[in-house]
């Protein structure tokens, strides 16, 4: 097992920190709102759990309240961006790309509009507020759209490079959040860049590709595994589109199985994307880990994430059975 | 700026050159809306040849008062004045809709200098051209925003919301020209969905409302500088129209909404626009 020595040091350890990644969102606005005055920031009546919040008061004039209007909110930020600014839509996912997927195909994906989409509360880890606000086909509706980058943050820290690193490409940018506080896997030093994959963890035996929070449910089950014989190589697929081929044919072809681990529908996720690109190029048996064909309902998160078999023990599972179709 | 009436004539006249561009485009299409493009004529006309700052052969300059055409479908009367205007050669009207033609069957931006956004599902442009009006409220540009929409379209909830927004961030250099020539696909569209009072609810929603005859340059060209002098209010300019306008066997006859003429048909609607020699200033002469 190769150490990946720019993630936090308190990874494994029981005082990890834990941070929601849409703080991650909302620092990295403010650091944006400083470095670039193009940018500019709206929301549909979500404020202050967008963490969007601080900006507002920071840069009144930069910050455009549209009430709730999902729709509007992204034709304006269409035409924000075709006269020279930089809008980021900040809402619930499930409104926002949810109810706004028609502006977003023509207003902002055909238009090629320099638009960027934070979509949050995500997964079934939204808890309580039950399955109608829990975004678990956002990924999907996104990435089958040309022009736009899909990109699901892993943690507070990397949620604040995507955040900066959103506006710094041009074109259309979706890129999602959870509600939960989650651990702290990445520091300012972790490489992150849109369209690379990192390998958190190399190994030899199984490939697990993750994304979002989960990743590190993958991390720890890694780690457990790979004590007990089983060398996993575990690859942070921040990027869902454009995927970062070469790392991912890389370690396949090295591995020659895969597990996937998203918190969203397993039908048009990451782990989709990844077969996609598996099938075509470099077939091998590949395992699914997330939510399978379902909608979620109230309870805390792990109570929904066991419900919905989105735990370590499910990505255990499919560590195992996907080494014996090798 | 106010308009002379020899300007208007001469206007008048091109109106009447591009309604027949317009037939000219759809007989060589084989499909496309005749009704809406040529109800719009006079409009595009007065826009593209006397309202708008712009710059035809530098469609890009920072400047320019953009023009949002929401209703992409009637894009033959835009894409016929935008040539006649100089944007591009008159001889490319003849590939719309065609091929690899920057004449897409609903204009796309990217594909066609000038035109300043994507269009087609309705409602859409009511919101970008929100967008760019706040965009220039923000950075105290001096260039308008004009929007063209259909009637229909109100019927989408995406143009309410806008307006909504519009008329709470105060945009007075927005101005909606609204296409009322009473026909949508299915039939009238009071019998579709009703509209009416449409006038009034832009007033509720806290707009300023012309209604003009949208046949008359002159009532067209006084409403778009009316909405200049407007303080902190949008303006919606309601222009009622004769769909089909200036071909008699197309004018207010729904069917035509979304088709385009055959060869005969093309030939009886070209003489009915010579017959007018460009003499058209109201639908009541």
């Amino acid at each position: 097992m190769s150490k990946n020595t720019t993630l936090n040091q308190k990874l494994f350890s029981p005082d990890v920190e834990l941070i929601p990644t849409r703080n991650g969102y909302g620092d990295g606005l403010l650091e944006l709102g400083k470095a670039n005055p193009a940018v500019v920031v709206l929301t549909g009546d979500l404020a202050e759990s967008t963490r969007v919040l601080p900006f507002s008061k920071a840069y009144p004039d930069r910050f455009i309240e549209c009430g709730v209007a999902e729709q509007n909110m992204a034709g304006i930020a269409a035409g924000l961006a075709l006269s020279g600014k930089i809008p980021f839509i900040s809402s619930y996912a499930v409104f926002s790309p949810g109810r706004s997927w028609d502006q977003v195909r023509v207003s902002i994906c055909i238009n090629r509009a320099n638009v960027k989409i934070a979509g949050a509360h995500t997964g079934v880890s939204v808890g309580p507020d039950g399955a109608t606000h829990q975004a678990l086909e956002d990924i999907a509706i996104m990435r089958t759209l040309p022009n736009m980058t899909v990109i699901a943050p892993c943690d507070y820290e990397e949620t604040r490079k995507a955040t900066r690193a959103a506006a710094a490409i041009s074109g259309p940018v979706y890129f999602r959040f959870g509600r939960e506080k989650t651990p702290v896997i990445t520091t300012p030093k972790t490489p992150f860049a849109i369209g690379r994959a990192e390998v958190f963890q190399g190994g030899s035996d199984v490939t697990i590709f993750a994304c979002g929070p989960l990743l590190y449910e993958a991390l720890i089950t890694a780690r457990d595994l790979t004590k007990a014989g089983v060398s996993c190589e575990v690859i942070n697929n921040h990027t869902i589109k454009p995927l970062d081929v070469k790392t991912i044919l890389a370690s396949v072809k090295k591995t020659r199985c895969a597990v996937t681990v998203e918190e969203h529908q397993i039908m048009g996720g990451m782990g989709s994307a990844v077969c996609e690109l598996l099938g075509g190029r470099f077939p091998v048996p590949v395992e699914m880990v997330g939510m399978h064909d379902s909608f979620g309902e109230s309870g805390t998160p792990a109570q929904l994430l066991k419900k919905y078999s989105m735990t370590r023990k499910e990505i255990k599972a499919s560590v195992k059975k996907v080494l014996t179709r090798k | 700026m106010l308009i002379h009436e020899a300007k208007i004539k001469r206007l008048e006249r091109m109106a009447n050159t591009i309604r027949q561009d317009i037939v000219g485009m759809l007989v060589a299409a084989g499909s496309g809306h005749s009704a809406g493009p040529l109800g719009m004529a006079d409009v595009f006309t007065a826009l593209y040849f006397h309202i708008l700052h712009h710059k035809p052969k530098s469609p890009s300059w920072t400047e320019r008062d953009r023009l949002v055409l929401s209703c992409g479908h009637i894009c033959p009367v835009r894409y016929a004045s935008m040539a006649r205007a100089g944007y591009f050669p008159l001889k490319t009207l003849k590939d719309l809709r065609s091929f690899g033609s920057p004449l897409q069957g609903h204009p796309e931006l990217g594909r066609l200098p000038g035109i300043e956004s994507t269009s087609g599902p309705l409602g859409q442009g009511s919101s970008i051209a929100v967008g760019m009006a706040l965009a220039a409220q923000m950075d105290a540009a001096a260039w308008r925003v004009y929007a063209v929409l259909s009637d229909g379209e109100h019927q989408e909830g995406q143009v309410w919301e806008a307006v909504m927004f519009a008329a709470n961030k105060n945009l007075s250099n927005l101005t909606f020209l609204v296409d009322r020539n009473n026909i949508q696909i299915d039939g009238p569209t009071e019998t579709v969905m009703p509209l009416e009072p449409l006038g009034a609810k832009y007033v509720a929603f806290g707009w300023h409302v012309i209604e003009i005859d949208g046949h008359n340059i002159r009532e067209i060209v006084e409403a778009c500088e009316e909405a200049k002098h407007v303080s902190e209010k949008p303006t919606v300019v309601i222009c009622h129209t004769v769909p089909g306008r200036g071909v008699h066997f197309m004018e207010h006859n729904f069917l035509w909404h979304g088709i385009p003429p055959n060869a005969d048909q093309a030939r009886e609607a070209l003489g009915s626009l010579r017959t007018l020699r460009g003499k058209i200033t109201s639908e009541h002469e």
